[in-house]
């Protein structure tokens, strides 16, 4: 509400001031018989006050003069006269504008330093993302880096005499190390195609089924040691989503479960739709499309579930490489395209990602017997 | 194979130019350098080269007009070279009449596999009666295709998909290409007739459709018939 209330416009600050001061004080006319000209003035406090919690300096001080002269002319006899008969009176009034000043004033001056302070506070979460962010590339792209190098320099020298075996294998180092950077790099782009927020879905019809397989084919080293399966209807229909992304937030998911699971893990990819949808193509219509990458590898630690979407996030005992990108990257290309990603644990063990995106789908059935 | 090729590089990385040259010499091919558009587009009006490596990241000129300046003559093989590996700019490439593109970093393996079906494509008679590849072949006067020697049942539309991508063999296809040739011009968007097909023809000829090895998706850009 605060926020709110500060982002109004200058000129609709001071019609703010004006107006509530204004209201206030014609209330308390009407009963102006009954109640005491001092309750008028806490009254015309209370609403100063009020306006200094939320709105800017000028408009606050415009307040605590307007409510001065108004209590003057209308309350304090004679009334309709800025005339003041009575000393006390005088010295009441006297009060009553420097207690407005003042409230006005110091209330101005807290808000301030909240400010800076919470500027402070970004500061200070900006730096500690940095800093992750740093921590990591500085870890995940040097020591790749470092294997090519080194590699390099052993094959390279003159006084080592190295087995044409241990050649081969430093060769395969070297050939890992670099697909392992390009990996890294690629998910460095993706992120910051996220955050300048450039993305922009091109939603046509895609063939789940060949996209999946299409991902698995180019993970097929990664995956050499898992038992994979893919469960889909014989004729599943198309559904409208992005094709590059999908690809990488599949690539991303199934990519997680190969590293974070044990060799012989399985790891299940399942693609379901409503079946009973009477498959009238109609553009507007929005059904459900669900993805499911399930493992039985060791799970999420329950506690860290909620973090591992965030940016730069690693588990705390993660014992594999990663910039921590990985799955915030899969967030935001769930989210650019309108769907929803989560994340559970099976009873029984390993995790559970749900994918689900409300998409316009077509049977294929339709198109096979044009 | 045609491994005398002479083939031009334009790309003003030198440590790609090394690469290229290394791994084209020790197969044979002579190679030509271009460090900029202005260079390439001199040596290849001067040396007619069989084919054409361009980076479409170049200092002086976009790489995409480079390409549309060479295709107002040059009619021999184009691969596109790039580390600009959006959907958009790929498209944009083959429809300015690039043969091929590898995005950055690419495998030696590869652009040489891409280069021999490039080469290959010249040689090739364009009315060549019969083609075959594997266990297939296609007779394109009597329109009949044959999987291990008996004949495969096909619609009038997967015959004509089928026999588009045969013909371009090692090309790839845009969708909207393949949805002008095949389906018409008014169909160029309506990109699920492609996939629907697409699946329907893989599973009259693959082993297993799910893992094709002749009709291969580039993903968001379009599909190409693979022999090698």
């Amino acid at each position: 509400m605060k926020s709110i209330l500060r982002d109004i416009k200058k000129e609709n600050q001071y019609l703010i001031s004006i107006v509530s001061v204004c209201f206030v004080a014609i209330l308390c006319w009407f009963t102006r018989d009954y109640l005491d000209y001092k309750i008028v003035g806490y009254l015309l406090l209370v609403v100063v006050s009020l306006l200094a919690a939320f709105l800017d300096i000028f408009p606050v001080l415009l307040s605590a003069v307007l409510s001065a002269l108004i209590l003057n002319f209308l309350f304090i006899k004679p009334y309709y006269t800025f005339h003041v008969s009575d000393a006390e009176d005088s010295l009441l009034l006297f009060l009553f504008f420097l207690i407005a000043l003042i409230n006005g004033v110091l209330t101005h001056k807290i808000r301030k330093a909240e400010k800076i302070l919470q500027i402070k506070e970004i500061k200070v979460n900006t730096m500690k993302l940095y800093n992750a962010l740093l921590d990591s590339l500085s870890h995940e792209l040097r020591t790749p880096i470092s294997t090519i190098m080194g590699s390099i320099d052993t094959i390279q020298s003159k006084t080592l005499t190295i087995s044409e075996e241990n050649k081969q294998k430093l060769y395969s180092e070297i050939e890992k190390a670099s697909l392992r950077l390009n990996h890294q790099v690629e998910n460095l782009l993706n992120m910051s195609r996220l955050e300048s927020g450039v993305i922009q879905p091109k939603m046509d019809w895609c063939d789940l089924k060949e996209l999946v397989y299409n991902v698995l084919d180019s993970l097929k080293e990664d995956l050499q040691f898992h038992k994979i399966v893919v469960v889909a209807d014989e004729n599943l229909p198309l559904f409208k989503l992005d094709y590059g992304l999908m690809e990488q937030i599949i690539y991303n998911l199934v990519f997680n479960a190969s590293q974070y699971t044990p060799k012989g893990a399985k790891i299940e990819i399942k693609i379901q739709y409503n079946a009973d949808i009477d498959f009238e193509y109609n553009p507007d219509k929005l059904m459900p499309c669900v993805i499911t990458i399930a493992d039985d590898g060791n799970g999420f630690p329950e506690a860290e579930i909620d973090k591992v979407f965030d940016k730069f996030y690693r588990l705390q005992n993660s014992k594999t490489g990663g910039t921590g990108l990985g799955l915030s990257i899969v967030k935001g290309f769930v989210e650019a395209q309108n769907g929803k990603v989560t994340l559970e644990n099976k009873e029984q063990g390993g995790s559970v990602f749900k994918l689900f995106f409300p998409v316009p789908v077509m049977n294929i059935k339709e198109i096979s017997n044009e | 194979m045609n491994n005398s090729a002479e083939i031009l590089i334009i790309d003003d990385e030198v440590q790609i130019r090394k690469l290229l040259d290394i791994a084209l010499e020790s197969n044979g091919y002579k190679t030509l350098f271009a460090v900029n558009a202005k260079e390439g587009l001199t040596l290849a009006a001067n040396h007619q080269p069989d084919l054409i490596i361009l980076d479409l990241g170049l200092p002086d000129e976009d790489g995409q007009i480079v390409l549309k300046r060479l295709r107002e003559w040059y009619k021999k093989p184009i691969i596109i070279l790039t580390v600009k590996n959006t959907e958009d700019e790929i498209v944009k490439a083959l429809d300015n009449e690039a043969n091929d593109y590898l995005t950055k970093p690419f495998r030696t393996q590869e652009l040489l596999a891409r280069i021999r079906t490039a080469l290959r494509n010249i040689d090739r008679n364009e009315n060549e009666p019969i083609i075959k590849f594997g266990e297939i072949s296609i007779d394109f006067t009597s329109r009949i295709v044959k999987l291990k020697n008996e004949i495969l049942k096909l619609t009038s539309t997967e015959y004509n998909l089928l026999s588009i991508l045969v013909k371009n063999e090692g090309r790839v296809l845009t969708h909207q290409y393949l949805l002008k040739e095949v389906w018409g011009n008014n169909y160029s968007d309506q990109t699920q007739y492609l996939r629907v097909f697409v699946a329907q023809l893989r599973k009259k000829i693959e082993e297993d459709s799910n893992r094709p090895k002749y009709i291969i998706t580039e993903s968001g850009v379009g599909y190409r018939f693979n022999t090698s």
